[in-house]
């Protein structure tokens, strides 16, 4: 009887946190955007009206989108306490030969999106895969592991392309490049329609949410990031649970290549060469996931990406110039993560 | 020490406590988890200045605030994670942050004869230039010893400092405890094994809930007193009276021949339904290593383990977890709980598989159920299943760890040190709850480095030596000296 008390008590309790754990996630959500929403009226102001815009702001959504794809798969590699480098060149690799694949697959219309999209995914997952091998068969350290995938997979894309774009032949990939969703509709209320590159985005976060939180899959990659001995031997297998988690980041990555490919209506080697892969583990790390790994959202990665997103947009109607733009957004992932760290030792303290 | 108090947010965690700690004495600080010891002891180091009270060095009152500050006070901590850099030798770790230099490099040789000079001193002969990640953990707390004796301490702080330590090393840390004395050193000495105090301590003080209750000469202050003023109420029996194994309860676990070197040299035994088996031994004997062979947590290269009467094969931990084997490991923060997750999450992990839906979304309320219902059966004291378990006390930690592997249908149950750091409260729980499991009809066998629990937990008790059982003996026929002597072999 004693112990049916008990347990109403218990279950009393946990509720009232769960209660309580999920107010506070949804409240640190609305401050998230509450203080973009004053950032933004800020930079409105500055900006003579120009920023909030429903153009700009889908501008920026459009803009954030590769980046947080990118981030999404990061994600779930940082929260096991990994990196993976190579994200970038994945871009550039998984481009080219969806490229390669689609001027010579005998398909059309949706057929040849999935049969290209198909061919993306396996690149992708494929170098995800090698990763991941001397991470969990030798105990690599995946920064090596990933930075010599990042040389390869790059060389590889320069090789299979002749150092040059591969043009689409076909135009089957432009609703998807730089289509609108809703156009009709939006249309009516003279506003701009979503991109679908956005509504992309949208999904990929739903369903990495999704798999993140809600699925023993999910759990299995807190544990392995907290403590990855004591998931050993609580029976999770940690090489499959490693291996998969670097096939999604080089999934999301070849996802992120296939956008590019059907907005440029090319795959060119040098997509992704550039800060893609940096920005996406900073929008990471600003969302307020740990590179010590065990913890992280991927509803942070979004804001990260919008944060690091709004402020290029910012400070491109601000003119200011784009070296010190490197500054600025430089400048703020310090902030951001020190304003993290600065809040997890006052919440320790009381 | 005068009316020292600290407060942390929610907790008091000391009041009021005043100590007084003689030149050339022992005082034993002793309590359970939670008394108040390691605030005490971090109020000392000055990683946590005192909230009120005041204290005097040599009469003079002082303001610990910072742990250098400590160390030019003379005071010295020998904590039971040691302060040690294991890629450097003992010389570098004994002059660290105090190089002798010569022009901009270090002295080499200043170093090598301030270390040596201080084992001289000390009596202790080991490697001076072997990384101290070689060396064992009995060779490693000489180190520290020396380290902080080469920095002129005089009020030496031991916590906890025989928890790792084998029978004969203990014998020769008390002998350097008592040069030390000799010396004029005061040395605080924190421990959880009342059997140690009458032989090191001269005085004994008890902290509880943050509050000195007694402090006695050693001499005058037996164990159960002691035990009794940990507590704060007469502790019943010690261990609980182990349920007989029925005469025709089968062999649930049959581990025959099994071998991984260098460790485990062939080892062969067999445990019934019902039955608690001891392993007994040093430490470095192979027991931690043959459970984790039959956990699947190291394979084994050879050898054969039946678990209720079925053979099986054993390549990783879920391979064993499948067969109904439990594992509870020795080091619950590093192997047995994931810190940074809750109680619930903690619970579940080896058996998440059970509360999923159709195969894809873990049910949060079977899940929460679940995990509620352990802590209800198993009285873990925590607010909530959502706890995060790095805030709980270590009986209660282990407590999460037994709830994890109670969810299964295990039937094999091994246990390598199962209340290692945790208070006497908590050890009663625990060994009710083997008892339980006993009752239940699963197979159990346990390390134990405390040899009165290895002596009143087991039905048998196997003796291993150089990963080898030596000695087989039934609970009635079992003596500390029998085992002692097959442990450290038949000369000694």
């Amino acid at each position: 009887m004693q112990e049916a008390r008990v347990k109403a008590d218990l279950a009393q309790a946990s509720s009232a946190i769960r209660l309580h754990q999920t107010r506070a996630y949804w409240l640190r959500i609305l401050a998230a955007i509450a203080a973009l929403i004053v950032i933004a009226v800020a930079i409105n102001w500055g900006a003579h009206g120009a920023f909030l815009q429903p153009g700009n702001i889908l501008r920026v959504l459009r803009q954030i989108t590769y980046n947080c794809i990118m981030g999404v798969g990061e994600t779930f590699v940082i929260i096991t306490a990994g990196i993976d480098l190579s994200i970038g060149s994945l871009i550039s690799l998984s481009g080219v030969v969806m490229a390669l694949f689609a001027n010579a697959l005998p398909l059309h219309g949706f057929a040849l999106i999935a049969a290209t999209l198909i061919v993306g995914l396996s690149v992708g997952a494929l170098a995800g895969f090698v990763n991941a091998v001397p991470v969990v068969k030798l105990n690599l350290p995946p920064f090596i592991t990933t930075l010599a995938m990042m040389q390869v997979a790059l060389g590889l894309s320069f090789m299979v392309s002749h150092g040059r774009p591969v043009p689409l032949q076909s135009t089957d990939f432009q609703n998807t490049g730089f289509g609108v969703l809703l156009g009709g509709i939006t249309g009516a209320m003279h506003l701009p329609g979503i991109p679908v590159p956005v509504i992309w985005m949208i999904v990929i976060i739903v369903a990495g949410s999704v798999l993140l939180m809600r699925t023993p899959f999910g759990r299995y990659v807190f544990a392995l990031g907290g403590n990855e001995e004591a998931a050993r031997l609580a029976g999770i297998s940690v090489r499959r649970v490693k291996t998969m988690v670097y096939v999604i980041s080089g999934m999301c990555a070849a996802t992120v290549g296939f956008l590019y490919m059907a907005l440029f209506s090319s795959g060119s080697p040098q997509t992704g060469t550039g800060d893609e892969m940096l920005e996406a583990i900073a929008a990471v790390v600003v969302g307020g996931t740990s590179l010590m790994g065990g913890r992280g959202t991927i509803v942070g990665t979004f804001f990260g990406a919008l944060l690091i997103g709004l402020l290029y947009n910012a400070m491109n109607l601000l003119s200011i110039e784009s070296y010190l733009q490197k500054v600025v957004l430089g400048a703020v992932i310090l902030l951001a993560v020190v304003l993290d760290e600065l809040r997890k030792r006052y919440l320790r303290r009381t | 020490m005068r009316d020292i108090g600290k407060s942390f947010p929610g907790v008091r965690a000391l009041e009021g406590v005043s100590l007084t700690l003689y030149a050339g004495e022992v005082l034993a600080v002793v309590g359970e988890n939670g008394a108040g010891k390691s605030t005490l002891m971090k109020i000392l180091a000055g990683a946590h200045p005192a909230d009120a009270g005041e204290i005097f060095v040599d009469g003079r009152r002082v303001a610990i605030e910072t742990p250098r500050a400590a160390e030019d006070l003379g005071i010295g901590m020998i904590y039971q994670e040691f302060n040690l850099v294991p890629a450097l030798n003992a010389i570098d770790n004994i002059v660290l942050g105090n190089e002798p230099v010569r022009g901009v490099f270090i002295d080499e040789r200043a170093a090598r004869d301030r270390a040596t000079a201080v084992f001289a001193e000390l009596g202790i002969v080991l490697p001076l230039d072997t990384e101290v990640s070689h060396l064992s953990v009995a060779q490693q707390q000489m180190v520290e010893v020396a380290k902080i004796l080469s920095r002129h301490a005089r009020i030496i702080v031991m916590d906890e400092p025989t928890a790792a330590l084998t029978e004969r090393e203990t014998d020769r840390l008390f002998e350097i405890i008592k040069r030390l004395k000799a010396g004029g050193a005061g040395i605080l000495y924190i421990s959880h094994r009342m059997e140690e105090l009458p032989r090191i301590a001269d005085r004994v003080a008890v902290l509880r809930d943050g509050r000195l209750v007694e402090s006695r000469a050693a001499a005058d202050f037996p164990p159960e007193d002691v035990i009794r003023a940990m507590v704060g109420r007469r502790l019943e029996a010690h261990f609980p009276a182990l349920p007989a194994v029925k005469a025709d309860a089968r062999v649930m676990l049959d581990v025959h021949d099994l071998r991984r070197a260098p460790a485990v040299n062939g080892v062969s035994f067999a445990v019934r339904a019902g039955e608690i088996v001891g392993l007994a031994g040093l430490v470095g004997a192979g027991r931690t290593e043959i459970v984790r062979a039959i956990a699947g947590a190291d394979v084994p290269q050879e050898g054969a383990i039946e678990v209720g009467g079925r053979a099986i094969r054993i390549r990783n931990p879920s391979d064993a977890i499948a067969c109904g084997i439990a594992f509870i490991t020795e080091d619950r923060k590093a192997q047995g709980l994931v810190l940074g997750m809750s109680v619930r999450e903690n619970i579940t992990l080896a058996h998440l598989r059970d509360y999923v839906d159709r195969d894809l979304l873990i049910d949060a309320k079977r899940e929460e159920a679940a995990a509620s219902e352990s802590i209800a059966e198993l009285r873990i004291r925590t607010p909530s299943p959502e706890q995060l378990v790095r805030n709980l006390s270590g009986g209660t930690q282990q407590k999460v760890v037994l709830a994890k592997w109670l969810l299964g249908e295990a039937q094999v149950f091994l246990f390598d040190e199962p209340t290692r750091g945790i208070d006497v409260g908590a050890k009663s729980e625990i060994y009710f709850l083997m008892v339980k499991l006993a009752e239940r009809g699963a197979a159990i066998v346990m390390v134990s480095s405390e040899l009165p629990e290895v002596l009143g937990m087991s039905h048998r008790i196997l003796v291993v030596r150089g990963g080898r059982i030596v000695l087989e003996l039934p609970r009635e026929r079992a003596t500390p000296d029998a085992v002692i002597a097959a442990a450290a072999g038949a000369a000694a």
